[in-house]
């Protein structure tokens, strides 16, 4: 009995001095932060008050919890890196981080994550970044309800708001992130999770997978991004629910798949893009339930796309609805409604009796001489158009929808 | 009252006018004579304004009317073939010149006068021509301008309204004004006017009365006159 | 001139014709809208037909006018009034009881399924501005040419030719030009080509509507500037403008000089 008395009050200390709680602040005894790690011990919190605190290179390397109290101010001074975890088992939450050195041959970073496992990171405000939250080698962390507003101009000088390398198992969800240059960037990063997001206005990409694997992206807002959402090399993706809007420009589009096999694009909405979704290279794709909407072109195919699925989705009001730069296709349309079908459906089972041709002649055209966009919707172009449609020449004959549905689909 | 000088027109290749002089003042009634084609309809339009010429001078009233059209008002005009808009009835076709003009109410008079009252609920497309003319002389005389021009004005008329329109016509030279008329009826040229201008082949070939036109041709009627003018120059 | 206007518009509000022609787009709006229960599509259609049906309605009703109206331009030319007025007051006569038909006939309907509420009214509202300006301006080409024309038969056959010519056959010589020339920078020429076709200028307004984020893919930085700034929609509608301006001015012209 006296033997468990004396375990379990040992028990007891050992947690006191586990969950022990050292508070940071401008006129406190600990007045730095670094000072406040190099005084904690491993499984301590950390309390930063509100002030403003002038520091970088801030090297967390035990398990901490870092909170701040009312977005405490962290002022990089432009000097280089701000917060840098090594450690397991690391929460960053609360903070605000301004002033991110910019080098030309170092990627400094607001928050870093080295090799380093079950990480989070949340509630943070970033400002004034380079990179904004850059995790390398690292799993099993979460990145959540963060806000990064960058200010970046030139895409040679600006860096990212949200960066994996060699990351697996990594949850990005409720992040607001934008101007920077990629908002958020995956390169060598399996299993992740990305989803409830709002990345817009960035220089480049709103979100960019390069040579990442079983990923699964949901439920986020890609807008106003100066190309889009990129997707390359990369297999098993799942993208759902995601929203894409108003990506125009030249190189502009919604979405562009290069190299992307097996992924499965279900429930999204392309919307006001130049171009919805331009793919290069993608084989065994499944389209389904997707909206396009009142974009340049819904969809681009550049070659090299085979055994794709399009199923079910809507094709509303688009200047063009697909693209084809070969005549050759192995692709599969299937029951899509399409708003610029005008066929009939006489026995009323929903699916049009004509089948539907969605590319144009004219698309075709204008793929060869760009300027020739301006007689879009002219009654000479419909007329050419039409009879490109009753015998093909220039385009697939083999690319028809044959059951294109008479009313718009709802899921 | 109406100077013309010089005054050419063509139409393509066919030249109408060939240097036409008239001068003719105030007070009277003057008829314009000659053959089919001769340009009757082209120098009463000239003065109207509604040819244009390719060359001379008209002026009316003091006015040369090149580019002018205020004259026009103190010009009462009856055209030749009264085309009217057939939809419109004849009560809102009077209201209508009215309107377009300005307003009097000796329209109520002439279309006592006439003996218009039974169409004034008609549509002018159901009118016969001589209901058309009698419409038409009513719009003419209607104002009171100082030149009155009447182009064919007895076409398609009952003796009665006939008798009428001589009436009026002599109560408005009573009134001082002058009045161009042609007419393809010698009887009514010589019961009404009181000099007469005849052109031949675009020009004024002779101007006088009729009586002048008598002696000069040597023939005892005016319609023997006129017809030996044209056996003559067709010789 | 406004008094010539008020009796020509009245003649004409007494025509079957434009009873013809309100019912036409009153029976088009309401199966476009009650029939596909789609805003958005209503208005892409609407916006295809009107650049093809309006001028060409214009151009036939115009010249159908002036011939059929000839007893009352003629009664009209016995009474001391301006020429310029009687014809300038005839052509706006039949301007505005066509605008007025195509904006009636297409907005009775579009009002009643509650336009409104939407935020398609802007597409509308272009559309029918656009209607609007190809009405006056195939009206007055329509009126140069039977003015031009006293044979009634040469006239229609001219007025046919004319809306064929630029609803057709001009786009066909456009890309035709395009295509041949396409190793040469083009946008500038392009832009010119479409500001001197009055369908093709409505056209582009509508493409600057619908078709903005097709429009913005292409490189060219005049193309770039006059699609991607207020600018496109400014230089469109003063070409509109010109466009109506031009034959009118002829009107005025060739009625001083003819002969009645």
């Amino acid at each position: 009995m006296k033997n468990l008395i004396i375990f379990l009050s040992a028990i007891l200390m050992a947690n006191t001095t586990v969950s022990q709680t050292i508070e940071v602040c401008n006129s406190c005894p600990i007045s730095t932060i670094k000072k406040a790690i190099i005084q904690a011990k491993d499984f301590d919190t950390i309390v930063i008050k509100k002030g403003t605190y002038k520091e970088h290179n801030i090297l967390i390397d035990k398990p901490l919890v870092l909170i701040g109290d009312s977005y405490p101010v962290i002022d990089g001074e432009l000097k280089g890196e701000v917060i840098t975890i090594t450690s397991d088992n690391v929460t960053v939450d609360g903070l605000f981080v301004i002033n991110v050195g910019t080098s030309y041959t170092e990627d400094y970073a607001a928050i870093r994550v080295r090799k380093s496992k079950n990480f989070v990171i949340q509630n943070v405000v970033l400002e004034k970044l380079f990179f904004g939250i850059y995790i390398e080698k690292s799993s099993y962390g979460k990145v959540y309800h963060n806000k990064i507003i960058g200010d970046a101009v030139e895409e040679y000088n600006s860096g990212n708001g949200i960066q994996l390398w060699y990351s697996n198992h990594i949850e990005i969800e409720h992040n607001y992130v934008e101007h920077v240059r990629d908002g958020i960037y995956l390169e060598f990063s399996d299993d992740c999770i990305i989803k409830n997001n709002v990345s817009a206005e960035n220089l480049r990409y709103g979100l960019h997978f390069m040579f990442s694997n079983n990923d699964l992206y949901q439920d986020n807002i890609f807008e106003n991004n100066g190309a889009g959402v990129a997707v390359m090399f990369s297999k098993k993706i799942k993208m759902l629910n995601n929203t894409f809007r108003e990506n125009w420009g030249t190189a502009s589009y919604g979405m562009l798949l290069k190299e992307i096999n097996d992924a499965e694009i279900i429930g999204n909405t392309f919307e006001e893009n130049t171009i919805g979704i331009n793919i290069e290279g993608s084989n065994r794709i499944t389209y389904k339930h997707n909206n396009f909407k009142n974009n340049g072109w819904a969809i681009k195919v550049r070659g090299a796309c085979y055994t794709n699925h399009f199923l079910e989705n809507n094709f509303l009001y688009n200047s063009f609805d697909i693209a084809y730069n070969s005549k050759v296709n192995d692709n599969v349309f299937d029951r899509n409604y399409w708003s610029n079908y005008t066929g009939y459906d006489l026995d009323k089972n929903g699916i049009g009796d004509v089948p539907y041709r969605p590319v144009k002649l004219f698309s075709y055209i204008v793929n060869r001489t760009p300027e020739t966009i301006i007689l879009l919707r002219s009654m000479f172009i419909d007329i050419i158009d039409f009879s490109e449609k009753i015998s093909p020449v220039f385009t697939p004959d083999n690319l028809l929808d044959n059951n294109p549905l008479i009313k718009k689909i709802s899921w | 009252m109406v100077i013309i000088q010089n005054l050419h027109k063509k139409f393509g290749k066919n030249k109408v006018l060939k240097g036409v002089d008239l001068s003719i003042k105030g007070g009277g009634i003057f008829a314009i004579l000659g053959p089919n084609g001769s340009g009757k309809t082209t120098l009463i339009k000239s003065v109207l304004g509604m040819v244009i010429p390719n060359k001379g001078d008209i002026s009316v009233l003091g006015e040369n009317i090149n580019k002018n059209s205020d004259y026009r008002h103190k010009i009462d005009y009856l055209p030749q073939i009264a085309n009217f808009p057939s939809n419109l009835k004849v009560k809102e076709l009077i209201r209508m010149i009215k309107d377009l003009r300005k307003n009097t109410n000796e329209d109520e008079r002439l279309i006592e006068l006439f003996k218009i009252q039974p169409f004034l609920d008609k549509k002018l497309g159901t009118l016969s021509g001589g209901t058309k003319q009698k419409v038409n002389i009513l719009l003419t005389f209607m104002f009171d301008s100082p030149l009155i021009i009447l182009d064919e004005p007895t076409t398609g008329l009952d003796p009665i309204s006939l008798i009428r329109l001589k009436e009026l016509i002599q109560e408005e030279k009573a009134k001082g004004k002058t009045i161009l008329i042609t007419s393809h009826i010698m009887s009514f040229v010589e019961e009404v006017s009181d000099e007469i201008v005849f052109i031949l082949e675009g020009k004024i070939y002779f101007r006088g009365s009729i009586s002048e036109l008598k002696t000069k041709t040597s023939q005892p009627d005016f319609e023997h006159a006129i017809a030996s003018i044209l056996t003559e120059n067709h010789a | 001139m406004l008094k010539i206007l008020k009796y020509s518009f009245f003649d004409l509000m007494r025509s079957r014709w434009s009873y013809v022609y309100f019912a036409f787009y009153l029976l088009l709006g309401i199966i476009l809208l009650f029939l596909n229960n789609d805003l958005s599509k209503a208005v892409i259609t609407l916006m295809n037909v009107i650049i093809v049906l309006v001028p060409l309605i214009g151009t036939i009703f115009g010249v159908m006018y002036y011939y059929n109206s000839k007893e009352f331009t003629e009664l009209l030319l016995a009474q001391p009034l301006k020429r310029s007025s009687i014809f300038l007051g005839q052509y706006l006569g039949v301007a505005l009881s066509l605008s007025m038909s195509l904006i009636l006939g297409l907005g009775i309907p579009f009002v009643l399924y509650g336009l409104f509420k939407s935020d398609a009214i802007w597409d509308f509202s272009l559309l029918l501005i656009t209607g609007t300006f190809l009405t006056l301006i195939f009206t007055a080409l329509a009126f140069n040419i039977a003015l031009s024309n006293e044979n009634k038969i040469k006239g229609f056959g001219y007025a046919i030719l004319l809306w064929l010519f630029l609803a057709i056959i001009y786009d066909g010589i456009f890309l035709m030009t395009l295509i041949m020339f396409d190793d040469y920078p083009l946008d500038k020429l392009s832009l010119v080509g479409t500001m001197l076709n009055p369908i093709d200028l409505s056209r582009t307004l509508i493409l600057l509507k619908l078709d903005i984020s097709a429009l913005l893919g292409y490189t060219g930085a005049v193309f770039k500037q006059f699609f991607g700034t207020s600018f496109g929609l400014i230089v469109s509608f003063i070409m509109l403008t010109v466009w109506v301006i031009l034959p009118v001015l002829r009107i005025v012209f060739k009625s001083k000089k003819k002969d009645f």
